[in-house]
């Protein structure tokens, strides 16, 4: 992967004083100390990270923490007090005014909360309007907004104003002009805020349906924790001007760098991001190969269970036994625990189905699943306590 | 007298004066202002004298009627017509053309100083607070005071009626522009921007059409303003409906005074809804 946006030390500082400010915040002074010595707000202090090409990149955080100003510096529509901003390795804060334009023009595109529509303009000559401050003709800048809103679905209302649409489409609107452009990088700032849930969740998938054929690299702003695990590649989350982690959503379910980011999943849906892999807990096994009914008898105990997972030297799942069967077998002297193997009746799953899929049949049947991989080897199992314990986030299973 | 707190009068009166008169050397200058003032007013008072007064209010009337083409006001058609025979019937339709002549150049100089001004305040802080007390200070000193230097600068005539009027009315444009163009979203000038927009784009394209409408209202306030002047630069020669109420108050002359006081008001309504009527045209 090659990395599209590179990031270093970003920092911005609103106020007169910045230059005191900056020394105050390499002193390691945190935002409100710094506004209270001198006036100056902290927007964003020195931020890092790197975009890979054709990645959603979620910016997370509540108001006021600095993410919607990271966005900007990126185009610069805000301008850093100091960092670098690269693109395709282009230092942006080097170029002069002439090539700024050009970048804006050809590399990145914006969609609004509020959608950013120009009310006085039609859906197609909003569409349109990248193009035509290009300089674009009139045929060509019609076609391509013309494609560009079938592409989202868009088909037959382009005469309309913005304001006889409703929420939904108007942003459809908004995201047509920005596929209008052509550009590599689209900037999304809550793109999807002001939507009603419904729409919000619609608008979401048609995103990601949308990057599965076009591969953009888009910069989402959100304040929304589930949304940025839906559709986040990565997520960056951001508090007080500062980042605090930078991770795929698993780690930051599986490991929340602080007790800000471990309070703000608190109320996240689980289901729709762990996988059966983040709830499997280590199976009671025997391997049939090597040991003998005893053996699986005094694991059971141990282990407190009532069945036991049978396994080969591969570490292939054969099936399962019952304590019942083992005690039988034991009692008649044999060994031959092959032959109480039961094959069948043991559901069984792929490591990355979502724990949403596994829902309803979990809560139905006592037996756990069997969570085994392409090879047909046992990872682990699924049992109700410890799906309940990831849902609530206190005990995700570490050993994946 | 202010020697009752230990100072001499300042000379105000005497600074201005020689202020005036160092700036009365400038003949050159007031010369060129004046042609180009006299040019604009000669158009339109050869425009309006060479067409009969029939045309014209079938021209007025036709161009109500297009300006409220989605709901017609047939009251404001009749109101048109039987107005405008009336000022023909009492016999003041030059004055009528010439007061419509001042009013139409003092709006149309006000509005080529008045957008850009305006534009400029919108688009810089520094512009606001530099403009802002000198506009305040234009509208509020009584309009009287104009007509001074406006004669020691342009004489007498239609010429410093103008100059007087611009002065005068022109402020509502300017605040109005200003205004216009501060109201545009910031999310809409943060569009415009990240697409690329150049200043001059942005301008074009997204502020002034979205500050259209409030930028008409400041013309029409403008229009109201000069039309207020009309009686008061007529003490300095500009003729037309004003020089008849002028002349009626030296006779005391109340009939021939509200006379042509009601034509006033005629124009000013027919003017007044005229330019509503344009500005709420839309899309």
């Amino acid at each position: 992967m090659t990395v599209k946006v590179k990031v270093t030390d970003l920092t911005k500082i609103f106020g007169r004083r910045s230059s005191r400010a900056k020394e105050l915040l390499k002193k390691g002074k945190n935002k409100s100390e710094i506004l209270k010595e001198t006036g100056a707000t902290i927007g964003v202090d020195r931020a890092n990270f790197e975009i890979e090409d054709g990645e959603i990149f979620v910016i997370m955080g509540l108001s006021g923490s600095g993410k919607s100003t990271v966005l900007r510096m990126i185009n610069r529509l805000i301008e850093p007090t100091s960092g670098k901003v690269e693109i395709d390795g282009q230092d942006l804060m080097k170029v002069d005014k002439k090539e700024l334009l050009d970048i804006r023009r050809k590399k990145m595109s914006m969609v609004f909360q509020n959608f950013g529509l120009f009310p006085n303009r039609t859906v197609l000559e909003n569409t349109e309007y990248g193009l035509e401050i290009q300089g674009v003709d009139k045929e060509t800048r019609k076609q391509k907004a013309i494609e560009a809103l079938k592409e989202v679905g868009l088909e037959g209302y382009y005469d309309q104003y913005p304001d006889q649409l409703s929420g939904g489409m108007q942003q459809r609107v908004g995201l047509a002009r920005a596929l209008a452009n052509d550009s590599q990088i689209l900037l999304m700032d809550e793109a999807f805020s002001a939507l009603d849930p419904l729409i919000r969740s619609d608008m979401q998938d048609q995103l990601l349906d949308l990057q599965e054929r076009l591969h953009k690299t888009i910069i989402f702003i959100s304040h929304d924790l589930n949304e940025a695990l839906k559709i986040g590649d990565h997520i960056m989350i951001m508090k007080d001007a500062k980042v605090i982690q930078i991770g795929t959503p698993e780690d930051i379910l599986t490991k929340p760098a602080d007790d800000y980011v471990e309070k703000f999943i608190e109320s996240v849906d689980r289901t729709k991001v762990l996988t059966a892999e983040n709830v499997m807990i280590r199976p009671t096994t025997i391997n049939i190969q090597k040991d003998g009914p005893r053996l699986a008898l005094k694991r059971m105990r141990e282990d407190e269970v009532s069945m036991v997972y049978v396994i080969d030297n591969q570490h292939k799942l054969v099936g399962a036994l019952d304590v019942m069967d083992v005690a039988k077998l034991v009692k008649e002297g044999s060994r031959d625990l092959a032959s109480i193997v039961s094959k069948d009746h043991i559901p069984t799953t792929s490591p990355d189905t979502p724990l949403q899929d596994l829902m309803e049949e979990i809560s139905q049947t006592p037996i756990p699943y069997a969570v085994i991989d392409d090879d047909g080897r046992l990872k682990g199992i699924i049992i109700r306590g410890s799906v309940l314990g990831a849902l609530t986030g206190n005990e995700v299973s570490e050993f994946a | 007298m202010l020697n009752i707190i230990g100072l001499q009068a300042i000379p105000l009166a005497k600074w201005i004066d020689s202020l005036v008169n160092e700036l009365t050397k400038f003949t050159e200058f007031f010369n060129v202002i004046s042609n180009f003032i006299g040019g604009i007013i000669n158009g339109f008072q050869w425009f309006f004298d060479l067409i009969p007064f029939w045309l014209f209010i079938i021209i007025i009337i036709a161009l109500t009627a297009f300006a409220n083409k989605k709901k017609q006001n047939y009251a404001l058609l009749v109101f048109e017509l039987l107005g405008l025979l009336l000022i023909v019937n009492l016999g003041f339709w030059r004055d009528m053309t010439q007061t419509l002549t001042l009013v139409l150049t003092s709006t149309l100089i006000s509005l080529i100083i008045g957008i850009p001004v305006g534009i400029w305040m919108g688009k810089s802080d520094t512009a606001e607070l530099i403009f802002k007390p000198i506009l305040d200070f234009m509208q509020t000193m009584p309009a009287f005071v104009y007509l001074i230097p406006a004669v020691a600068f342009f004489g007498i005539g239609m010429v410093p009626g103008v100059v007087a009027s611009v002065i005068f009315a022109m402020p509502p444009t300017v605040r109005m522009t200003n205004l216009g163009i501060r109201q545009v979203p910031t999310e809409l000038i943060e569009a415009a921007e990240s697409y690329g927009s150049t200043k001059w784009q942005e301008l074009f394209k997204v502020q002034l059409p979205l500050a259209k409408s409030t930028m008409m209202a400041g013309v029409n306030q403008s229009m109201m303003l000069s039309l207020s002047m009309v009686v008061i630069a007529s003490m300095i020669g500009a003729m037309g409906l004003g020089t008849r109420v002028y002349f009626a108050v030296g006779r005391n002359d109340a009939g021939n005074g509200f006379a042509a006081g009601i034509a006033i008001v005629i124009l000013a309504i027919i003017l007044d809804r005229l330019t509503q009527a344009l500005t709420k045209q839309k899309k």
